[in-house]
C-alpha cells in the first residue's frame, strides 16, 4: 500500500535526525538531495510553469494519474531544488485531498521552517501554494467530471 | 588620510559597546557582513531609547510643560548634531525624514512640482538603488520630462565623459550616490555637481552609503540637497534627514500637510510654517531622532577617519583573500570603495552561498540589492555582498573566507 503523507514525512524526519540538527551539514544534505533530482525539461521552464519566488526561480508542473497526483519541478538555486525534491517524494501518488489538507510539520523538524516563512526570497513557500492550487484545480476537474 | 593623523581604534572595546554582535547563529559566533542593509546599534543609541519613553516622553514643539520642554530641547539638538556633522550652513536646511528613500520622494515631489516641466531632463546614474530611480520616474511620468543615465564602467565607476554628453540646457536635476551600496563605489561628486551646475541644474546626493564611512561637507560639496539614513550610520531604522540649500526649500511646496507645518489654518486658507517645520509634518519620531542624534556623537566620538581606516583595511585584506578563491569574480573594482565586496562564484547561485553562509553564522546579502538595472548591465542575476563596518575584523573575514572555500570545494 503506499506510503501516507504523514508516514514519508516521518521518514525524511528520521532521516535528517542523523545530521544531529548541524545546521551546515543540513545545507548540504539538501543540496546533495536537489543535484539527485532529474532536471526539469527545459521545454517545461516556461514563464507559465514559474513560480515566483524573489531570488529562487522555481518551476512546476503537475499531472493526474488514477486519481493521484505527480509533480515535476526544478529551481536555478541548489537549496530551493533540494526542499522542493522532497516536497515532490512527499506529495507523489497522492490524492488531492490528501495533499490540500497536507500538513507539512517535517520542516520544523528538519530546521527548515524558514523557508515557508514570510521572507520574500521565498520560491520554496510559493511552490507549496501552488502545488496545493493544482491539488484543488484537479479536484475540482474530477468533481465536475462525476 | 594621512596615517601619522589616524587614530587607531580599540575594535575589541568597540564591539563590546554593541550588544547584538555577540551571539551565537546555527551554533557558531556571529559574523555580522550586512552593514550596508543596516548596521547594528551600540549601547549609548538603545538606551537612549528606554530612557527617552521611560523619562521625559511628550509631544515636542507642542506643549508648555516640563516634558515636553525636555523633549523638544533634545530632539532639537539632533538637529544641531546633524547640521555640524554634514556643515550645513543652517539648522534650517535639516529636516527630518523616514530616511532617505522618503528624502528623495520628498525632493522629487515637492521639487518635482514646482521646477520639473514638459520636456525637462533628469540625469540618474546606472549604479543607483532603486529609491534614486523610482521616485525620478514617478516626476517624469506625470509631467512628461525624461529620465537620462549615465553609463556604469566594467569596474563599476560612472562613466564622466558619458555624463558630460547627457547634460544639456534642459537638465534640472541630477541625482547620484555618494558611494554605491551594491559595488562600493565611491562617486566623483564633486565633479559632477560642478558640471552639473554649470548647465544649471540642481544635484541630489543620496548619501546613504556615505554617512557612516566618508566625510560629507555640504557646502564645501555645494550640492543641493544630501540625504542620509540614520540606521545605516549606527542609528535607529526610521528617522534620517534630508539637507537642502535654504533658498531652495523656501521655493519648495509641502510634501505632506497636517500639524507643525503649519502657521495658521482656515477652512478658506492655510498657511505654512517656516524652515525646516515645513516640511515635517505631524508627530516626527521623537524617540528615534533622538537616539539617532547619539549615533553621531557616537562616530563623531571615533573620528570619521579613523572608522574609514580600519574599515578600509578590511577591504584591501577582504579583496585581496577573495581573490585566492577559485571560481570567484569580484564585481565592482572601483579605485574608491567604501567597505564592501561584492561578488559571485560560478555556477553557484548567490542565494545558495548565502544560505550555506549563514549555516556557519555568518550574515552576507545576496541578490539584487535594490539595484536590478546595476545587476543587469553586469549581466547577473545578483551577487553575494559583504559590508564592513567598523566593529568587524579580520578574524571574521577569514571566516567568511573559509565558509566561501568550503562551499566552493562542496559545489565542485
Amino acid at each position: 500500500m503506499a506510503k501516507s503523507i504523514s508516514e514519508i514525512q516521518d521518514e525524511i524526519i528520521s532521516e535528517f535526525s542523523l545530521l544531529d540538527g548541524d545546521m551546515e551539514m543540513t545545507v548540504f544534505y539538501i543540496m546533495e538531495l536537489g543535484q539527485k533530482l532529474p532536471d526539469m525539461n527545459p521545454a517545461e521552464k516556461t514563464e507559465t510553469n514559474e513560480v515566483k519566488g524573489c531570488q529562487s526561480k522555481v518551476w512546476l508542473t503537475a499531472k493526474l494519474e488514477s486519481d493521484k497526483l505527480f509533480f515535476a519541478a526544478d529551481s536555478n538555486t541548489a537549496i530551493t531544488k533540494g526542499l522542493v525534491s522532497l516536497l515532490v517524494r512527499i506529495f507523489n501518488g497522492q490524492s488531492p485531498d490528501g495533499i490540500l489538507n497536507a500538513d507539512l510539520y517535517f520542516m520544523h523538524k528538519i530546521g527548515m521552517e524558514r523557508f515557508i516563512g514570510t521572507q520574500r526570497s521565498n520560491g520554496f513557500a510559493a511552490m507549496i501554494k501552488q502545488m496545493k492550487l493544482y491539488a484543488l484545480a484537479f479536484k475540482t476537474q474530477q468533481e465536475v467530471r462525476s | 588620510m594621512s596615517v601619522a593623523t589616524r587614530v587607531s581604534l580599540d575594535i575589541e572595546n568597540i564591539r563590546k559597546q554593541f550588544p547584538v554582535l555577540h551571539q551565537k547563529v546555527n551554533g557558531r559566533d556571529l559574523v555580522y557582513f550586512d552593514n550596508a542593509a543596516t548596521n547594528q546599534k551600540p549601547e549609548v543609541v538603545i538606551n537612549t531609547l528606554t530612557e527617552y519613553y521611560k523619562g521625559y516622553n511628550a509631544n515636542i514643539h507642542r506643549g508648555i510643560h516640563t516634558l515636553a520642554e525636555k523633549a523638544t530641547k533634545a530632539y532639537e539638538e539632533t538637529r544641531q548634531l546633524a547640521k555640524a556633522f554634514i556643515n550645513a550652513a543652517s539648522e534650517q536646511e535639516i529636516i527630518f525624514v523616514r530616511g532617505v528613500t522618503e528624502a528623495i520622494n520628498l525632493v522629487a515631489a515637492s521639487y518635482g512640482k514646482t521646477f520639473i516641466q514638459s520636456g525637462d531632463e533628469i540625469i540618474i546614474s546606472g549604479l543607483e538603488h532603486h529609491s534614486n530611480i523610482v521616485p525620478w520616474q514617478f516626476v517624469c511620468e506625470s509631467k512628461g520630462a525624461i529620465l537620462k543615465v549615465i553609463n556604469v564602467t566594467d569596474s563599476g565607476e560612472l562613466d564622466l565623459s558619458h555624463y558630460k554628453t547627457l547634460l544639456t540646457s534642459r537638465t534640472k536635476l541630477v541625482a547620484v550616490n555618494h558611494a554605491s551600496n551594491s559595488l562600493g563605489t565611491i562617486n566623483p561628486i564633486k565633479q559632477i555637481i560642478d558640471l552639473a551646475h554649470a548647465h544649471g541644474a540642481v544635484v541630489l546626493i543620496d548619501g546613504a552609503q556615505a554617512g557612516a564611512h566618508l566625510e560629507i561637507d555640504v557646502q564645501a560639496l555645494n550640492c543641493d540637497f544630501y540625504c542620509l539614513s540614520s540606521h545605516k550610520m549606527f542609528g535607529p531604522t526610521g528617522t534620517g534627514i534630508l539637507y537642502g540649500k535654504k533658498a531652495l526649500l523656501e521655493l519648495m511646496p509641502p510634501y505632506q500637510g497636517g500639524g507643525e507645518m503649519i502657521k495658521t489654518v482656515t477652512f478658506e486658507k492655510t498657511t505654512y510654517n517656516d524652515l525646516p517645520y515645513k516640511f515635517e509634518a505631524g508627530t516626527p519620531n521623537i524617540a528615534d531622532v533622538i537616539a539617532f542624534g547619539k549615533a553621531i556623537e557616537f562616530i563623531n566620538g571615533l573620528g570619521k577617519d579613523a572608522i574609514a581606516a580600519h574599515e578600509h583595511e578590511l577591504l584591501v585584506y577582504a579583496t585581496e583573500k577573495v581573490k585566492t578563491l577559485p571560481h570567484v569574480t569580484i564585481i565592482g573594482e572601483a579605485k574608491e570603495k567604501v567597505g564592501v565586496v561584492s561578488f559571485t562564484v560560478e555556477g553557484i547561485h548567490p542565494f545558495d552561498i548565502g544560505q550555506m553562509l549563514d549555516a556557519r553564522g555568518i550574515a552576507v546579502r545576496t541578490g539584487h540589492h535594490c539595484t536590478e538595472p546595476l545587476m543587469a548591465r553586469f549581466g547577473i542575476e545578483g551577487t553575494v555582498r559583504a559590508s564592513f563596518s567598523v566593529y568587524n575584523t579580520k578574524g571574521e573575514v577569514d571566516q567568511l573566507i573559509e565558509g566561501l572555500d568550503r562551499i566552493i570545494k562542496f559545489m565542485k
